[in-house]
């Protein structure tokens, strides 16, 4: 086996340093994308266009939002089940606070996401100082969350619309051509990346994705850190909420649903690994734009439903079976 | 010790998961204005049987330390398959009912191949075949409908000398045809001993890639007994999406309740039934106590959110703080 080892490092070393650098699983993600775009170009010939790529984009937008939180999570291998009510609850109580004249439309923004910041401090609360597993804990505030949001509308969805603030966020445009939805992706994802490679609270987060006891002893604080992490991962799902409700231009129930299962997916299929400690921002990046567009081609394939979920799940086997594979026990 | 406490320290969970049970199942019955009689009592089992067979599924997976979020999937894809299967006299219902079961478990199959054979975290691999069933319910269900052996449907879902629900004696009879001498079995113990620690049942030679591939092919089967206990009680089949999400959602809470532990190795299917019955009782209560049915969501997350955190209780006995990472 270490022979194996050696002769790859070998052939490794005689690459290219920029080669070399590359992540196999963020390349096999980026190989994937071109691929789809090829076989979507058969299917319609406006598939390539600057106007439809575009569109794309922004719809990928909020979910990369989403992956962005999901991923900070992954990387200390926990994970955030909330996401589908916590999304919810952050557009509905930013179109509530716009309710309130001037300073609600000001505020709304603010108080949709500070209150996904809210369940986020539950969550990592719950998974750093009292040691219940993540997957339990977001299961229960989602459920809360939910039953909060139900009893607002009072089970239905309520008629406030989106603010004009948050419909700009959304879909206007600051820069011709390229809609905000993308720009304030590209501003999450600066900030992310800045997140991972330029400060200790980046370093950090590997640290104990690796090993949370080995950094308990290199004197970190990790029961705080893994709360920050949950935070911010709480207040970006509820701010792709906003953003989301800004798209559709009003809050509805169970709008987030459709976010949770592709978020990790999309972080998975970056080449993140579940366990935590291992992945890069750029193939969480690839694969959400992965995700969207498969979707957005099985879309224009005017697939069913049900052949859409099929292929959906087969792809995304397919695709972890290349290259997500666990390391053999022995 | 004494041979007792070990017995009393390895069922622990699944103790402590029945008297959350009959606590709560008390407060019901003592607030129902029927009071403890053989209809409340049926209905309360046959709500609670459906989320039974799905706990008893997510048990076995758990155990091996994995965690399985398409059972309630292959529930609904089961249900829709014996919406047309479960059919005709009794031959063809018997037919039926085998192809329910075996549908059920390839599914097990696929997600254990997936796992131990293929490698994959179970959490990512099971979202990904759970999109898969969905899409297959969908393909053989798209609109609501079908129809099931009505007779033997009353049958099950009624109750025997019109005292002991039916369904809940077919709960019983699952545990100990299936589940009991899984659980004695070399596989079955190899499925634990790999949940626990994986490297030292390795070393030990137990089979553990056939112990953890049992457990899920035997996960299926039980999501596949829910799925066709639903026919039975709903006469039809429905590709309800919501409806799997909450099935597996709910199947993790009973699994906790029950006392199974989600880093496997402890724990018993016994003690998930307890904590089905339990979480469905929370349910009923809030009908009892005439609550408004808004108030029913909330009120259930804050329960679970309770409930799981009892488990952080054992904290207060740590003694050095490194065993706090696992």
């Amino acid at each position: 086996m270490s022979d194996m080892t050696e002769e790859r490092l070998q052939t490794a070393a005689r690459l290219p340093a920029f080669i070399r650098r590359i992540d196999p699983a963020v390349a096999t993600a980026f190989g994937c994308i071109i691929l789809l775009l090829i076989v979507g170009s058969l299917y319609s010939s406006n598939f390539l266009s600057p106007e439809y790529l575009i569109q794309q984009l922004k719809v990928a937008s909020f979910l990369g939002v989403v992956a962005a939180g999901m991923m900070l999570v992954i990387l200390l291998g926990h994970i955030d089940l909330s996401v589908p009510w916590v999304m919810t609850m952050g557009a509905m109580m930013a179109c509530a606070a716009a309710g309130f004249g001037v300073s609600g439309h000001i505020l709304a923004i603010p108080v949709g996401v500070l209150c996904g910041a809210f369940f986020g401090l539950i969550n990592g609360f719950g998974v750093a100082y009292m040691r219940i597993p993540s997957m339990i804990v977001t299961l229960a505030t989602n459920v809360v969350a939910q039953g909060l949001m139900v009893l607002y509308t009072g089970g239905f969805s309520p008629q406030d619309s989106a603010p004009p603030a948050i419909r700009w966020l959304a879909t206007g445009f600051i820069i011709p051509g390229l809609p905000n939805a993308v720009i304030v992706w590209a501003l999450v994802s600066a900030v992310m990346v800045f997140l991972y490679a330029r400060t200790s609270y980046g370093r950090a987060i590997y640290g104990i994705g690796n090993s949370e006891r080995a950094a308990y002893l290199s004197g970190m604080n990790t029961r705080r850190i893994v709360l920050i992490a949950f935070v911010i991962s709480g207040a970006l799902s509820a701010f792709a909420g906003v953003l989301v409700a800004g798209y559709a231009s009003k809050a509805a129930q169970s709008m987030g649903d459709a976010y949770l299962l592709p978020s990790i997916a999309a972080v998975v299929l970056g080449g993140t690994s579940i366990l935590g400690g291992k992945g890069s921002y750029l193939g969480t990046i690839a694969g959400v734009i992965l995700i969207t567009l498969l979707q957005s081609i099985l879309a224009v394939m005017q697939m069913p439903e049900a052949g859409r979920q099929i292929i959906y799940g087969v792809v995304i086997i397919g695709m972890l079976l290349l290259y997500g594979r666990t390391p053999a026990s022995r | 010790m004494k041979e007792w406490r070990y017995w009393l320290n390895e069922q622990r969970g699944t103790l402590m998961g029945l008297a959350i049970f009959i606590l709560m199942f008390a407060v019901y019955i003592f607030n129902h204005p029927a009071g403890f009689t053989p209809d409340v009592v049926q209905t309360a089992a046959n709500k609670g049987v459906l989320l039974a067979f799905v706990a008893m599924a997510q048990t076995l997976v758990v155990l091996t330390a994995g965690i399985d979020l398409s059972v309630g999937m292959i529930f609904v894809l089961t249900n829709c398959i014996a919406s047309y299967l479960v059919v005709g006299d009794t031959g063809e219902t018997t037919i039926g009912i085998i192809g329910v079961l075996l549908a059920g478990m390839l599914c097990g199959a696929v997600n254990g191949a997936l796992v131990i054979y293929g490698r994959l975290q179970p959490i990512v691999a099971t979202i990904a075949t759970s999109a898969i069933y969905f899409g297959l319910a969908l393909l053989i269900r798209p609109i609501p409908g079908g129809e099931v052996n009505e007779e033997l449907a009353d049958f099950l879902t009624g109750s025997l000398f019109d005292v002991v629900p039916t369904s809940l004696v077919l709960l019983l009879a699952v545990v100990i045809v299936i589940w009991i001498p899984f659980r004695k079995s070399v596989l079955g113990r190899a499925a634990y001993a790999s949940g626990s620690s994986e490297q030292a049942a390795y070393m030990s030679g137990m089979p553990i890639r056939r112990g953890k591939f049992a457990a899920y092919v035997l996960g299926g089967v039980f999501a596949g007994m829910g799925g066709l206990f639903l026919t039975f009680f709903t006469y039809t089949g429905e590709a309800a999406f919501q409806s799997g999400g909450s099935y597996t959602l709910w199947s993790i809470a009973a699994v906790v309740l029950g006392g199974v532990s989600l880093f496997g190795g402890r724990g018993s299917a016994i003690g998930a039934i307890f904590g089905a019955f339990a979480a469905r009782t929370t349910g009923d209560m809030l009908f009892v106590f005439d609550v408004d049915p808004l108030w029913q969501p909330l009120l259930q997350g804050v329960v679970l959110m309770i409930a799981v955190s009892i488990g952080a209780i054992g904290l207060l006995r740590v003694r050095n703080r490194l065993d706090w990472f696992q």
